[in-house]
């Protein structure tokens, strides 16, 4: 093992700074080969080791007496009663899927999926948060359409529904555009398995797809910014094949089941390196592998190349000695071949060999816990004086509020999401009771009476304007929608995509959110229990909006209960939950009307917001509460025209009773202003008291402000109506809005 | 009465077959895998949706070379209610027991939706619960779901009434804008000429229970559990 001093130029190529050098020499006392050094390269690279990040993430909430897997594994548990466990997280496959959309989107699937079901769970649900630039691109309306069509073409074919999520648009992800999946598996509470490797002289197993030279450096390409030559890293994104991933998929479930296991990791980002080390590291234990028994696709591949390949598709497994050839019948089974490349050791140590030589040997520690951390400096960005300084004086007259709504309707970010769902199978399995674009997407637990609701959710114009409470509106929002289904929620996971860490005041806009983020999920109650975290999202040195995602999952004790968005009949009550204030910083409005992302973003009173989610679960329980919408971009008015699209039924709003009596809120405000901790709900006349009543007992403000019923969405003051738009008109703009922007025929069914 | 719910790899509506013939319908259920020389003494044969073998080829066209699939041939040669349904339609398609093929849909996407589809014939295993005529708001889930035959195969098609499922408005029109494939002659779902095999791009599995948005579907499975029942088991031809 040895091999001349490194050049610049090699470390540059690795990602490596000088002084990460000068440690890889202090660690292993010698001058690393350069498989060593691709190795380090990948797992010390921003997306294996956090090293900005770790410092900031530590100071999240992340137990709770329902966490039974906080981070730290392939993804975190929570207990959700009939000795189940949820298993659940949200990881980015942002850089691939500009790159090649259609692979890059279609791998993030597989990846997440892998990370659910080796955790010993069945996924049962996807959701999915994407972000692109202004459909005015023909660029980005590239991005997009193979985007959806390589989640769905993963998805679909393996049968895990996508059953929701959120797509926003703005101008910053045009050459960057953000595609965070999120899935959802079920398992006994007991039986989750680790991502562990320990008893010495375990055999160690690879199982899956073949290694290839697709993806090489996949984990360092997602750790720097984009430039414009990254289309030539086209090599380094990864081809997936969704129907081995269902053969492994079924395969390792079925070999779950038996006792043969010491642990299982799937092999992402860093591949084989990863997972090897990885596993090592949580057991105490070392591995030893040979890389010539890797099952190989193409002829001629260097060990380097083996073990940096990020080819999908792939297991590693720690087989209890005796058990092989029980595992390797049920792999066979499915037509796959489990090979044993190596043993668990005792020294803690990865060794790699190649046809018995040693040509790598590190301590796994210094791969995972011992990897750089760095405080990095951090410095309140300029851009936030000047978005403070706004004045909603300065807009002059606004536009006829009808004009206003219909424009809102039609923004691609308000707008109807079906040319996107429609694409993903969200009825597979069978367990689908809300689907996409009804609110959070509920899917019952089949054999108990309950049900989960997911949402996924980050309004990156808040965040931007003040990252701490933008952190703390995404928490919100994201509890909320899985509230206003019904569900309490119980736990969440985390994507944190931001820019480039390197600079100070990207730095801070992480920090800060990261601050919010934890503080709004203690006083909500809320663990995170992992996630993941996206740097670098930048393109020729313009980073996107911070985009802190948060996957919430909520639980219904019963599935019957689940409350869709969607107004049920004439004649039933409309009621406001929570307080409309003139708060139209960083509101869908703003943008839309004036392409201004400015002011502040609406305040957040954490107690209010954890008495109105407390009311919305309690009044789901009791069927009081007939449907439920949050009320967030577009505000009041889009909310209420979206309660009443797909049900035929229109709706009479008085907008005096909106506000309280202490604020005199123009029609602009009164119908647009996102004020935080809002729902619009609907209720049958006789039972107004008792949700009145409900309300006061949550201290929630709550008004009856209009009636179900008529062919319109009507708006008035005194009978006079302020904006009226026919439902028919205004369902058909937001129905093919977003067609209409992608320049698609409009499907004919 | 057994229902043998045959799993390919790739097979991922299995469990929802499953589920609503056991747990719905109250009937016994037993999955069959592919390589499998047996039926095990089924009463039906279900071949469910997904995606066998990726798809990779075309679909359902490796799927047909099963070893289970000569069982099931023989199975359905004597008389055996057969249904396949979504990816199990195009392995019969596939493996010859139903004429015709399928073509990508005419949106070139994937389509996952609610339709509405007009029980045409009641005279199969399948529909003899159904009033003729009837309505089934039921899901469709897939990309290549465009069904084509060659003109003289549609015109026997349409005059021995194997056309079982057509897709319709709700109120049972044939329109084009309630074909949502481009389907020649709107068609959803056909028999062989024997009547017992039965094929069809729909998911009535998915569409049992008002939980999940219809119950609609399960007069499918209800049908042939009224016509084996009232055979006697006598519609099962295969020998056991």
């Amino acid at each position: 093992m040895t091999s001349g001093p490194i050049s610049d130029s090699v470390l540059e190529r690795h990602g490596l700074k000088r002084d990460e050098y000068a440690r890889i020499l202090e660690m292993l006392g010698r001058e690393p080969t350069l498989t060593e050094l691709g190795i380090f390269s990948v797992m010390w690279s921003e997306h294996c080791s956090y090293k900005s990040s770790r410092v900031h993430l530590k100071t999240l909430p992340t137990t709770g007496p329902r966490v039974l897997q906080g981070p730290g594994e392939n993804a975190g548990a929570v207990d959700i009663g009939d000795g189940l466990a949820a298993v659940f997280k949200i990881e980015s496959h942002n850089h691939p899927s500009f790159i090649e959309p259609y692979q890059g989107a279609a791998t993030g699937v597989g990846g997440i999926i892998r990370d659910i079901f080796t955790m010993g769970a069945r996924p049962i649900a996807l959701l999915n948060s994407l972000r692109f630039g202004s459909l005015d691109l023909p660029l980005v309306r590239r991005t997009m359409t193979g985007v959806v069509a390589g989640i769905a073409g993963y998805g679909n074919s393996i049968g895990i529904p996508t059953i929701g999520g959120e797509i926003g648009f703005d101008e910053s992800y045009t050459g960057n555009p953000l595609v965070n999946v999120f899935c959802l598996g079920i398992s006994r509470a007991d039986e989750i398995i680790k991502g562990t490797a320990s008893g010495a002289g375990n055999p160690v197993y690879y199982v899956g797809a073949k290694t290839g030279r697709d993806g090489i450096h996949g984990a360092t390409m997602a750790s720097a910014e984009f430039d414009d030559k990254s289309a030539e890293k086209r090599p380094a994104v990864q081809v997936g094949d969704p129907f081995m991933e269902k053969l492994l998929l079924e395969a390792c479930l079925e070999v779950m089941k038996t006792d043969t296991l010491v642990g299982i990791q799937d092999m992402g980002a860093a591949g084989l390196t990863c997972s090897t080390c990885e596993m090592g590291s949580r057991g105490g234990a070392g591995v030893e592998i040979d890389v010539s028994l890797v099952p190989q696709r193409e002829t001629g591949m260097t060990p380097y190349e083996i073990m940096l390949s990020e080819s999908q598709e792939r297991m590693l497994l720690v087989v209890k000695r005796g058990r092989e050839a029980e595992v390797e019948r049920i792999f066979e089974k499915w037509d796959l071949h489990a090979v044993c490349i190596g043993t668990v050791t005792t020294d803690g140590r990865m060794r790699v060999k190649d046809r018995g030589t040693v040509i790598a040997e590190i301590p796994n520690t210094a791969l995972t816990d011992e990897a750089p951390l760095y405080r990095r400096p951090m410095q309140e960005p300029a851009y936030l004086a000047e978005v403070r300084r706004f004045d909603p004086a300065e807009l002059g007259a606004p536009a006829a509020p009808a004009a206003v709504l219909r424009r809102l309707l039609a923004s691609p970010g308000v707008a109807s999401k079906r040319w996107v769902y429609r694409q993903y199978d969200h009825m597979v399995r069978t367990n689908t009771l809300v689907t996409p674009g009804m609110g959070a997407g509920v899917v019952r637990i089949k054999g108990t009476t309950r049900a989960l609701a997911l949402s996924a959710d980050c309004n990156a114009r808040f965040v931007y304007l003040d990252p701490y409470v933008g952190a703390q509106l995404a928490v919100a929002e994201a509890a909320r929608n899985v509230a206003c289904a019904g569900g309490e929620p119980i736990g969440a996971t985390n994507c944190l995509n931001f820019g480039n860490p390197e600079k100070p005041e990207v730095m801070w806009q992480f920090a800060k959110a990261v601050e919010g983020m934890g503080a709004a999920c203690r006083a909500l109650g809320i663990p995170i229990t992992g996630g993941n975290v996206s740097l670098y999202n930048e393109t020729d040195g313009r980073a996107v909006l911070p985009t802190p995602v948060l996957g919430m999952v909520g639980l219904l004790e019963d599935a019957d209960r689940a409350v869709r968005r969607t107004f049920r009949e004439a004649g039933d009550v409309i009621v406001l939950l929570g307080e409309s204030k003139a708060e139209i910083g960083g509101s869908e409005y703003l943008k839309v009307m004036h392409d201004r992302i400015a002011g502040s973003p609406p305040a957040l009173d954490l107690a209010r917001e954890a008495g109105l989610q407390r009311l919305l679960v309690a009044g789901a329980k009791t069927g009081l509460i007939r449907s439920a919408h949050d009320c967030a971009e577009g505000g009041l008015a889009v909310t209420v025209a979206e309660s009443c699209f797909d049900t035929g039924i229109g709706a009479v709003v008085d907008l005096e009773a909106v506000g309280a009596p202490d604020q005199a809120l123009t029609s602009v405000m009164t119908l647009f202003s996102e004020s935080a901790s809002r729902a619009i709900v609907s209720v049958v006349p006789a039972r107004v008291p008792e949700l009145l009543e409900l309300a006061r007992e949550h201290g929630v403000p709550a008004r009856r402000i209009g009636l179900v019923g008529g062919s319109t969405l009507r708006f008035g003051i005194d009978g006079v109506p302020v904006a009226e738009v026919a439902l028919a008109e205004a369902q058909e703009i937001w129905e093919t809005a977003l067609e209409r922007a992608l320049e698609v025929e409009p499907a004919l069914a | 009465m057994k229902f043998a719910v045959v799993v390919f790899p790739g097979s991922n509506c299995d469990h929802d077959a499953y589920h609503a013939v056991k747990h719905v319908l109250g009937q016994d259920a037993e999955f069959v895998w592919h390589k499998d020389a047996s039926l095990r003494g089924a009463d039906v044969v279900l071949l469910p949706g997904g995606f066998s073998y990726g798809d990779y080829l075309r679909t359902g066209a490796i799927a047909r070379f099963s070893p289970i699939m000569r069982e099931v041939t023989r199975f359905a040669a004597g008389g055996g209610p057969v249904i396949g349904i979504c990816n199990g339609f195009q392995v019969l398609l596939e493996c010859g027991l139903l004429p015709g093929a399928m073509l990508r849909n005419r949106s070139v996407q994937f389509q996952c939706e609610f339709v509405h589809v007009r029980v045409e014939q009641v005279d199969t295993p399948f529909t003899a619960a159904c009033v003729p005529g009837q309505v089934l708001r039921i899901p469709i889930a897939h990309g290549e779901g465009n069904y084509y035959a060659e003109p003289d195969v549609l015109t026997a098609l349409e005059a021995n009434r194997q056309v079982i499922f057509r897709y319709t408005t709700a109120s049972g029109d044939v329109t084009e804008a309630a074909n949502p494939n481009g389907s020649l002659n709107n068609i959803a779902g056909i028999c062989n000429t024997q009547r017992n095999v039965v094929g069809l791009m729909p998911h009535p599995e998915r569409a049992c229970e008002l939980a999940v948005g219809s119950r609609d579907g399960l007069v499918v499975l209800e049908s042939v559990v009224k016509s084996v029942s009232s055979a006697g088991g006598a519609l099962a031809g295969s020998p056991q």
